[in-house]
């Protein structure tokens, strides 16, 4: 019962967001301080992962190849896929869950809870519009390019290391990874990540915006918001998956 | 003039508000007093439409209120200004953006002119010089004055403030109470201040609203409340010893017993005679 009260009220927070802006300047001056905090702010953990995630697959891909039939090159092909596939978009948008879902969750919360968004309302202001509308978007802009950003990081990271580990030389790595290139991952892998950067920012406004209580409810309502957006992300991972991959 | 007439609002099983009708009169301090969940913080968010009443009507000027749509509301909303329990104000901004925020959504003004209407109520409310101060760095009374500063600057014809000295030291409260007062004389607005600090009620109460339980138990004024004889409002009122004491003396003062504040110790000596 309580699933379908949440989300009924769920949509209903994402049908409020759509109406005339009092004042376009103010919502664009909003819109690009999030690009900035979602975008500019998750920038240094993203390219970290991405590094570190493309150099342990090249080095655990090279682990695994245990037999002399398998060319070498096939570290730069596994290391390629699974990382524009799975590790940039999914693994990346797991982190941002929580990066950007819980400063989501608790910076709605806390203007729910110190009544900055009655303020809001009561200047006359459409508060799903001006506050959560510009996240939304500027999460659907800003997360997609840093999941290519990973994408680059995460196989400059496995060739990095694939190289520096003596496993492979740079021409062998490279051979591999223009081996049977498909341009159709890198469409499904921005298709993932359009529909993550949605999930993990309206999710924790959803939860943000309807706290009830103090402090202590803004702390739970921010780990409830990545808990359930890291498992509907996973759900639509595998929903994706399913429908654009499947023959 | 803010009108309200049977308004009744109820949360699950549990009746806050049950047929309350009351005018809040224009040029006046209107309070709404009570003790807490008596219902008077409900009143005032369905006053400004954070909470929809169940039934009633809510007319402002002759305007209903109830039956607007919500971009109609959009447009009344903008002659509301209120100052908030925590003052509510945007963390992330300076004073001085606090206060030009309202400015910045609904105003047509020039760069230039929105800082000079800031300033000028920065003054107004005696803040001059705390522009670029974060609400982090300033005072409880201070936030209040930014408060208001933010709630006045679109020239509002209501204000509506939300317990307006919680958290406040006596001094600090009696300078907002007044700061409330002035405003309110000077812009010829409606103001409605729900609260419990009995300070606020003798010195500014012009049309005082008693809420008990949900529903309206008196009005009248501060001259009418120390000689009311409802007991409720009595007992709510005169609840410390301080108090009662003071009534007394108000009372011997009407009589004409006591000419002024020197007689203090004869005054008391009587104020325990009579009781």
């Amino acid at each position: 019962m309580t699933f379908f009260t949440d989300f009924g009220r769920y949509l209903l927070m994402l049908k409020g967001m759509f109406s005339r802006p009092e004042n376009m300047k103010m919502y664009w001056k909003e819109f690009m301080h999030q690009c900035n905090d979602i975008g500019i702010g998750s920038f240094g953990i993203v390219s970290i992962i991405s590094v570190f995630i493309g150099a342990v697959s090249a080095v655990q891909t090279a682990y695994q190849l245990v037999s002399p039939l398998i060319p070498l090159e096939t570290i730069g092909t596994v290391v390629r896929d699974t990382v524009i596939l799975e590790f940039a978009p999914t693994l990346i948008c797991i982190v941002l869950a929580g990066v950007v879902g819980s400063k989501i969750a608790s910076e709605l919360g806390n203007m729910r809870v110190s009544e900055q968004i009655d303020a809001l309302e009561i200047m006359g202001i459409n508060t799903k519009a001006y506050l959560i509308l510009p996240k939304i978007i500027a999460a659907m802009i800003t997360i997609p390019m840093l999941v290519i950003i990973s994408m680059v990081l995460g196989i400059w990271g496995g060739r990095l290391a694939a190289v520096a580990s003596g496993i492979v030389s740079t021409d062998t790595f490279d051979r591999g990874l223009l081996h049977g290139f498909i341009p159709y991952n890198v469409t499904f892998a921005l298709i993932k990540a359009y529909t993550f950067a949605f999930i993990i920012s309206s999710i924790p406004a959803y939860f943000g915006y309807h706290v009830k209580g103090g402090a202590l409810e803004i702390g739970r309502s921010s780990t409830k918001s990545v808990v359930v957006s890291c498992i509907v992300l996973l759900f639509a991972d595998y929903a994706l998956s399913q429908l654009l991959l499947s023959h | 003039m803010i009108e309200f007439k049977n308004i009744k609002k109820s949360f699950g099983e549990k009746v806050v508000l049950n047929d309350v009708s009351h005018i809040m009169e224009s040029g006046k301090c209107n309070l709404i007093i009570g003790t807490s969940g008596s219902g008077k913080t409900v009143l005032q968010k369905c006053l400004v439409g954070l909470f929809e009443p169940d039934s009633g009507e809510i007319i402002y000027d002759g305007v209903n209120f109830t039956d607007m749509t919500e971009d109609l509301r959009k447009g009344l909303r903008q002659q509301i200004g209120m100052l908030f329990q925590g003052s509510a104000l945007f963390d992330s901004m300076t004073v001085e953006e606090n206060v030009m925020f309202p400015l910045d959504m609904f105003g047509n003004m020039s760069s230039s002119k929105k800082r000079k209407r800031v300033n000028e109520v920065l003054d107004r409310v005696n803040l001059e010089g705390a522009n670029k101060k974060f609400p982090a760095e300033i005072s409880g009374g201070m936030k209040k004055r930014v408060g208001i500063a933010r709630a006045i600057v679109l020239n509002p014809k209501y204000l509506f403030c939300d317990e307006p000295n919680s958290g406040l030291d006596p001094q600090t409260s009696m300078v907002i109470d007044k700061l409330i007062h002035e405003i309110t004389k000077e812009f010829n607005m409606t103001t409605v201040i729900n609260t419990h600090d009995m300070n606020s009620v003798m010195e500014i109460g012009e049309n005082i609203l008693y809420m008990f339980e949900g529903q309206k138990e008196w009005t009248g004024n501060n001259e009418e409340i120390i000689f009311s004889k409802n007991d409720k409002l009595n007992e709510f009122i005169f609840a410390s010893k301080f108090l009662q004491d003071a009534k007394d003396m108000r009372m011997l003062e009407a009589k004409g017993i006591i000419a002024d504040d020197r007689d203090m110790e004869e005054m008391l000596k009587k104020g325990e005679e009579i009781k």
